[in-house]
C-alpha cells in the first residue's frame, strides 16, 4: 500500500459541527464513506499523536472527537484525492442523513 | 413512598417518564453456559459463522424496528464490519485463544475504555458494545439468542438492557423497564422516551422475588408486591399525570405565557449545546442562561477560541433571532476546573469565584470574550457575568471586553460588544442593585438563597433551613424585580425556584415577568402559570 515511495499523499482539514462531537451515528457514517474507497485513509483529532484508521468505527469512536475540534485527513492510493474531498464534505455538512 | 404500606419501595433515577402496574420479569444476560473448544481453524469459523449469525440477526431487528432504533443497532453492525477490530480477534485465536474468549476479551477492553471516558454519552454507548459481545458469545453457546418470553405489561428489571433486547420485547401492551444500573443517556433510555415506555435507572440492589411491581418513571421509584393502598396511590398519580401532561402539551403549542394579562416571558437553561435537541425546547422565548463550564471540561484541557466561538455560534443559529444569553466561565466554589481554579482554598464557596477568577485570569478570560464578541455578530446574544459583587467588577469586565473587540476590530475581524448584565446570586449584589449600570439583572436564586441563608447547598443536614422561599429572599428578588421595573431594566430568574410549580405564585408576586428553566420543567410552568392566571390553584 504504501510501500511505493512516491506514492502521492492527499490531506485534508475539517471542523466538527455535530452538535455531540464524533458519535455514534457520525462514526458509522464516516467508516462507511471511507469504506467505498480503496485508499488507505487514516483521520486524527488536531495535532493527536496517533493517525487512525478511519474505516474501523471502533477507533474512530474511541478517538473522542468533541464539537468545534478540527479533524485532519490523510490518504494515499488510486482514488486518495476523492476520499479526501467526500470525508472532507460529510464532516463539513454535519453527516447529512442520506449521505452513505 | 407515602402510604401506610406494605410493598417494598426503591428509588433510582428517571431515564424515561411514565407509568407501568403488571407483572415484575427479573432478565439477566444468561451467557454463562460452556462451550467445547475445537482447534484453531474450527475456533476462527466458529468466530466467523456467529458473527454473520450476529449480523443477520441485527439486521432483522433494525429492519422491524426502523427510525432512531434502526440507527443504533447500524453502529453494532459497523463494530461488526470493523476489520481493525475482528482480525485482533482472529490473531489472538490464530495465538490460541478460545473464540469465545478471544471474543469476550476484546469486546470487554473496549467496554472498559469506553467507559473510562470522561463524558456520560460515550459511557453510554459501552451497553451497545455489551449487546453485541453477549449476542455473539449466546450464539458461540449455541444458545441461537432465543430470548426468554416476557409477558405483556411487564415491569422487565435488569442490571442494565442492551438496546437490541429491548427491541426484541413486545412493549405494545404497554410495560416499563426498571434497571439496576444503567443511565439516562443510553441508546436504550433514547428508545424508551421514543416509545413512550417508563423507565427508571440506577436503583440499586433489589431482591430476585416479586410478582408484581409498579413503575413510576416521573418519581423514579419501583414499588414490589405492592399493597392495595400503594395500588390506589399509584394510580392516582398515573390519573393526574396523564391529565396535567395532556393540557400541558396543548398549553406548550400557545404562544406567550400570561399572568392576570401581563405577558410572561419563559426561557431555558441549557448545560450544553446538545440540550436544544429536547422536543420541548422549540417553544422557549429564547435562552435565558448558556452554562459555558462545560466547554472546560469536555476536552481535558482549556478551549481554544474557535471551539468555543463554534459552540455559541451554534446555539445563536439555532435560536434565530431569539435572545441568547450566555454566562461567563462560572467556576470555582463547587466547580473546580484543573488549570484555572485556584487549590486549597479554605471556603471556595466564598472563594475565587465566577467573574473573581476571571478577572484574576485575564488570559484565559480573554479567549473566551473573544469568541463571544466574534458571536455577538451573528444573533441576539447577550452576556452575563456571574458572581458579581460590586460594581467595580462589572466594570473591569466591560472595559476588558470593549479593548478585546476594538482589537478584533483593529483587525478587521467581524466582532462588537453585546449587551453586558449581570448574575444577581451575592446579597451584596441584590442589596446595591441600584450601582449596577447593567443592561439586564438575571437572579441566580441557587446561589443567593444559599448566601442569604448561610446554608450550604450540598449539605443535606441543612435541607430544613434551605428554603428559597425564605421571606429573607423573597425581599431580595423582590427589591431586584422593582429596581428593574422601575429602570425599564429587564429582570430574570435562572435558579431551581423558576422550575418550581410551588415557587411560581411568590416569583409572580415578587414582580418577576422572566423565566428560565430547564426545557424538561417548560410545559409544566407554562401550565402552572395558566391555572394561576385564571384562579386555580397549584393543581
Amino acid at each position: 500500500m504504501l510501500d511505493k515511495a512516491d506514492e502521492q499523499i492527499f490531506t485534508g482539514n475539517v471542523r466538527l459541527v455535530h452538535a455531540v462531537g464524533m458519535h455514534a451515528r457520525p462514526a458509522v457514517k464516516l467508516t462507511k464513506l471511507a469504506k467505498k474507497f480503496q485508499a488507505q485513509i487514516s483521520v486524527r483529532v488536531e495535532g493527536a499523536p496517533e493517525w487512525i484508521n478511519a474505516k474501523g468505527v471502533a477507533k474512530i469512536m474511541a478517538m473522542r472527537a468533541a464539537h468545534g475540534s478540527t479533524i485532519e485527513i490523510k490518504a494515499s492510493g488510486s482514488d486518495a484525492e476523492a476520499a479526501v474531498a467526500a470525508l472532507v464534505e460529510l464532516i463539513a455538512t454535519d453527516f447529512p442523513d442520506g449521505a452513505p | 413512598m407515602q402510604g401506610g404500606a406494605a410493598g417494598l419501595a426503591y428509588r433510582g433515577r428517571t431515564a424515561s417518564i411514565g407509568f407501568a402496574h403488571g407483572p415484575f420479569v427479573r432478565v439477566d444476560a444468561g451467557t454463562n453456559g460452556a462451550r467445547v473448544v475445537g482447534n484453531l481453524a474450527e475456533e476462527a469459523l466458529a468466530l466467523r459463522a456467529a458473527i454473520d449469525k450476529a449480523s443477520g440477526q441485527i439486521a432483522d431487528l433494525a429492519e422491524i424496528a426502523g427510525g432512531e432504533a434502526a440507527q443504533i443497532l447500524e453502529f453494532q453492525v459497523a463494530l461488526l464490519e470493523d476489520e481493525d477490530l475482528v482480525e485482533a480477534i482472529f490473531a489472538s485465536i490464530g495465538e490460541g485463544d478460545a473464540a469465545d474468549v478471544a471474543w469476550r476479551t476484546a469486546l470487554d477492553a473496549q467496554i472498559a475504555d469506553y467507559n473510562a471516558a470522561p463524558d456520560e454519552y460515550l459511557q453510554a454507548r459501552s451497553s451497545d458494545l455489551a449487546d453485541l459481545r453477549d449476542r455473539v458469545i449466546n450464539i458461540l453457546r449455541g444458545g441461537g439468542g432465543q430470548p426468554q418470553a416476557i409477558p405483556s405489561g411487564a415491569v422487565v428489571c435488569a442490571e442494565d438492557l442492551p438496546p437490541s433486547r429491548f427491541l426484541e420485547i413486545d412493549w405494545s401492551g404497554g410495560g416499563g423497564l426498571a434497571l439496576l444500573g444503567g443511565s439516562p443517556t443510553s441508546h436504550v433510555a433514547m428508545l424508551a422516551r421514543a416509545r413512550g415506555i417508563p423507565m427508571v435507572v440506577q436503583l440499586g440492589a433489589i431482591p430476585d422475588a416479586g410478582a408484581t411491581a409498579l413503575l413510576d418513571g416521573e418519581g423514579a421509584t419501583l414499588e414490589l408486591d405492592p399493597s392495595a393502598e400503594q395500588v390506589r396511590l399509584f394510580e392516582k398519580r398515573h390519573e393526574s399525570h396523564r391529565k396535567s401532561r395532556a393540557s400541558a402539551r396543548a398549553i406548550l403549542r400557545r404562544p406567550t405565557a400570561s399572568w392576570r394579562g401581563e405577558p410572561i416571558k419563559l426561557f431555558i437553561n441549557i448545560q450544553r449545546v446538545a440540550d436544544l435537541d429536547h422536543a420541548d425546547a422549540q417553544y422557549a422565548d429564547g435562552i435565558g442562561l448558556m452554562r459555558t463550564e462545560f466547554l472546560l471540561t469536555e476536552r481535558g484541557a482549556l478551549p481554544d477560541e474557535e471551539t468555543q466561538f463554534q459552540a455559541y455560534d451554534a446555539v445563536l443559529r439555532w435560536a434565530a433571532r431569539r435572545p441568547v444569553t450566555i454566562r461567563t466561565f462560572d467556576a470555582g466554589g463547587d466547580k473546580p476546573v484543573s488549570g484555572f481554579t485556584l487549590d486549597g482554598e479554605a471556603n471556595p464557596f466564598l472563594g475565587v469565584r465566577g467573574l473573581r477568577l476571571c478577572l484574576a485570569r485575564p488570559e484565559i478570560f480573554a479567549v473566551q470574550l473573544r469568541a463571544l464578541a466574534r458571536a455577538a455578530v451573528r444573533g441576539n446574544l447577550k452576556v452575563m457575568f456571574p458572581m458579581v459583587t460590586s460594581a467595580d467588577e462589572l466594570e473591569a469586565g466591560r472595559q476588558l471586553f470593549a479593548d478585546i473587540v476594538q482589537r478584533l476590530q483593529a483587525d478587521g475581524v467581524a466582532a462588537m460588544l453585546p449587551e453586558l448584565g449581570i448574575m444577581v446570586e451575592v446579597p451584596a449584589a441584590a442589596l446595591a442593585i441600584r450601582s449596577f449600570k447593567a443592561a439586564f439583572f438575571s437572579i441566580g436564586s441557587n446561589d443567593l438563597a444559599q448566601y442569604v441563608l448561610a446554608c450550604d447547598r450540598s449539605n443535606g443536614a441543612l435541607a430544613p433551613l434551605m428554603d428559597p422561599l425564605h421571606p429573607a429572599v423573597l425581599e431580595l428578588i423582590a427589591r431586584t424585580a422593582e429596581h428593574g421595573r422601575r429602570a425599564g431594566i429587564s429582570v430574570s430568574l435562572c435558579g431551581d425556584m423558576a422550575g418550581d410549580p410551588r415557587c411560581l405564585p411568590a416569583l409572580l408576586n415578587c414582580g418577576l415577568r422572566e423565566l428560565s428553566v430547564n426545557a424538561s420543567a417548560l410545559a409544566q410552568i407554562k401550565q402552572t402559570i395558566d391555572r394561576l392566571s385564571s384562579g386555580g390553584s397549584l393543581g
